[in-house]
């Protein structure tokens, strides 16, 4: 079975986000194998949610697209079932706490499970709620991400000291979205983050050009890349495979 | 699990981005709460600025035609600015500038929360910037005028459906993006703890005042106290001080827009279910996905897919009641009063005077009704010549 683990195994890690249905779903199963050929070593599968208020202008676009798709979440679940066997990287689901919610807990982790899905991000259900949710993906062994960002602080040691899978560290405040200039120190909360923990950390928020995904690999487990996939395909549509293989491999050698 | 539960409701469902600022709000509030220059600068500004306590008046008239139980309106109309929603935003206020801010930031709906925040930022010196879908800047342009007449910048919302639940999305952002020196004075008792409790205490003054002036008044509690509820601030401020007097009845009246079938409402206790949005566990008007629902109320203030937490338990447990009025009944309601009594309500307070128009012929001429009368009309007479089919806006 695969691992988040397997990701960071000895390298640094390069994380892709996409969009689930946008532009439709059978084209974002098309994507997802053309980021893992373009060598990312985890996808993150974003599923729609009417209101994400985490993110920025692009990926909240996407979002608009697939749900007039009609793209929902059990949609998303067998489109990555149905490709799970010529996926061989860590597949991520990533969505707001409320379509998970209504699913079920119990529900939605067997599906994950069953779907080959190794892990969860739900961007919404910070640390100390997230009991309600762990209980039900523990049971069918899929890894829930937390999140640390820049205003965590005094809460990055207990975040840490229970993560698992890896820690999204958020290299700035506010929401998603392509940054020409991150000013965190992104080094220091690395630092802090390590003496509570093992377990990888990845940045993102804001990345999106190989100068960037170099920069920050120096000083974290691995890099992730949302906004700037995600308008790829945007623009290029129905035709953006390429676009994502390259950009991605792109990425990948600066790294 | 989060402390701010009410049973299965509340929380805290937020990005971590935004969890220190939630702690550091909840420390300074607590502190505020215990201090007594702070509690007697806010009851010195409720006095002094917002022109409280807000007249309990006995509507005779009303009551007389009707012929049923007799209706006491609680003026929060009479309040600066033209509804309750100054009594929690100077408790806001007042508590970000001792925490140090310098601006604020906030989501409005119908426009009287914007015009009231705009006019503490005025003040206490602070920054002001409004959050409001494109739809209700449209609906409820004057208000969009006062609050920059009042200094504060106002940002149109055009994401999803332009409305009150994009404007707090929006607002969300922006927090996440700058919150050193900027306070998100939530107008409701929604979104993640501390703000349903907090706002909920700033608002409680409308029913300790009640209680005072019916028990001067008639010597008993009243059978019966009807509130409008989009989020729920201007009822939960009613409601809250009665919560253990059980022979009285707390009606919430919800948004019923073009009625309950027609799928255009905004009838959250009534029709939603559980679910997780805008930082709380709640009930919501959302489709068996958990998309949330785009709803419909010809009140901007109402036109809200939540309803506070607090609410969502009390409904739950049986103590309060809640009834959906359509945007035609809270129209008709909106002309009686201005008819009867010489009073334009709210059209968001319209909806519970409409309940009333029928609870009080339901009970005897013995049994007594407090209606909250959250908010003036003044705002709302252009949108309802418009309902009506006249545009004052010609010439």
């Amino acid at each position: 079975m695969k691992r988040i683990a397997d990701a960071f195994n000895g390298k640094k890690a390069f994380i892709a986000y996409l969009m689930a249905g946008d532009p439709n779903l059978a084209k974002s199963a098309e994507y997802i194998l053309a980021a893992q050929e373009g060598g990312a070593n985890l996808i993150e599968i974003g599923i729609p949610f009417s209101d994400p208020v985490a993110e920025g202008p692009v990926i909240e676009s996407a979002a608009a697209r697939a749900l007039a798709q009609g793209t929902q979440l059990k949609d998303v679940l067998a489109m990555v079932a149905s490709i799970q066997d010529r996926v061989h990287i860590p597949l991520l689901l990533m969505t707001y706490c409320n379509p998970v919610f209504v699913f079920g807990y119990a529900k939605f982790f067997a599906r994950c499970a069953e779907a080959g899905v190794c892990g969860v991000i739900i961007p919404d259900l910070p640390f100390e709620e997230q009991a309600e949710a762990q209980v039900h993906a523990r049971a069918h062994g899929v890894e829930m991400v937390t999140l640390i960002a820049p205003t965590s602080q005094e809460r990055v040691a207990k975040i840490a000291a229970e993560a698992e899978g890896f820690i999204y560290l958020v290299s700035s405040l506010g929401v998603t979205g392509v940054r020409s200039e991150i000013t965190t120190d992104l080094a220091a909360i690395v630092a802090d983050i390590k003496r509570h923990t093992s377990t990888p950390v990845a940045v993102g928020f804001g990345i999106s050009t190989p100068e960037q995904a170099a920069l920050y690999a120096q000083v974290t487990d691995g890099v992730i890349v949302g906004s700037a996939i995600v308008q790829l395909i945007a623009q290029h549509g129905e035709h953006a495979a390429t676009h994502v293989r390259e950009y991605i491999a792109g990425m990948r050698a600066a790294m | 699990m989060t402390p701010g539960r009410f049973g299965d409701f509340g929380g805290q469902y937020v990005p971590e981005t935004l969890m220190a600022v939630l702690h550091e709000l909840i420390a300074a509030y607590e502190q505020a709460k215990q201090d007594p220059q702070f509690q007697a600068d806010y009851a010195a500004l409720l006095r002094d600025y917002a022109g409280r306590p807000s007249l309990l008046y006995y509507a005779e008239n009303l009551t007389k035609q009707l012929g049923g139980a007799k209706i006491y309106l609680k003026r929060e109309d009479l309040n600066h600015t033209g509804s309750h929603k100054i009594n929690n935003v100077l408790g806001q206020a007042l508590l970000a500038k001792r925490m140090g801010k310098t601006r604020l930031i906030a989501e409005t709906g119908a426009g009287q929360h914007g015009v009231a925040t705009a006019t503490a930022a005025t003040l206490l010196g602070m920054e002001c910037e409004i959050f409001m879908g494109r739809e209700d800047t449209q609906r409820q342009a004057l208000n969009v005028y006062r609050m920059r007449l009042l200094g504060a910048q106002v940002h149109e919302v055009t994401s999803g459906t332009m409305t009150l639940k994009d404007a707090v999305n929006e607002t969300m952002r922006e927090w996440t993006r700058r919150m050193d020196d900027t306070h998100y004075l939530i107008g409701s008792v929604m979104g993640p703890h501390p703000f349903p409790t907090m706002v909920r205490d700033f608002q409680a003054i409308v029913g300790r005042e009640i209680k005072q002036q019916i028990l001067a008044e008639i010597g008993r509690l009243p059978d019966a106290i009807v509130a409008c509820i989009g989020g729920g601030s201007n009822a939960i401020g009613a409601f809250y001080d009665f919560i253990g007097d059980e022979s009285v009845r707390l009606i919430g009246c919800e948004a019923a827009g073009h009625g309950i079938p027609s799928g255009q409402h905004a009838a959250t206790m009534s029709t939603g279910t559980l679910g997780v949005f805008h930082g709380m566990k709640s009930l919501f008007c959302q489709d068996e996905h958990g998309q949330i629902a785009p709803v419909h109320s010809i009140s901007a203030g109402l036109d809200y897919p939540g309803v506070g937490p607090e609410h969502a338990q009390l409904f739950a447990t049986g103590r309060s009641e809640c009834v959906a009025v359509t945007d035609e009944e809270a129209v008709h309601a909106f002309e009686t009063l201005s008819r009867v009594e010489g009073i334009i309500p709210a059209i968001e307070s319209s909806h519970a005077v409409a309940h009333v128009l029928k609870l009080a012929k339901e009970l005897s001429p013995e049994q007594v009704i407090v209606c909250n009368l959250s908010g003036r009309g003044d705002k709302d007479v252009a949108a309802i010549a418009r309902y009506k089919g006249e545009n004052l806006h010609d010439g």
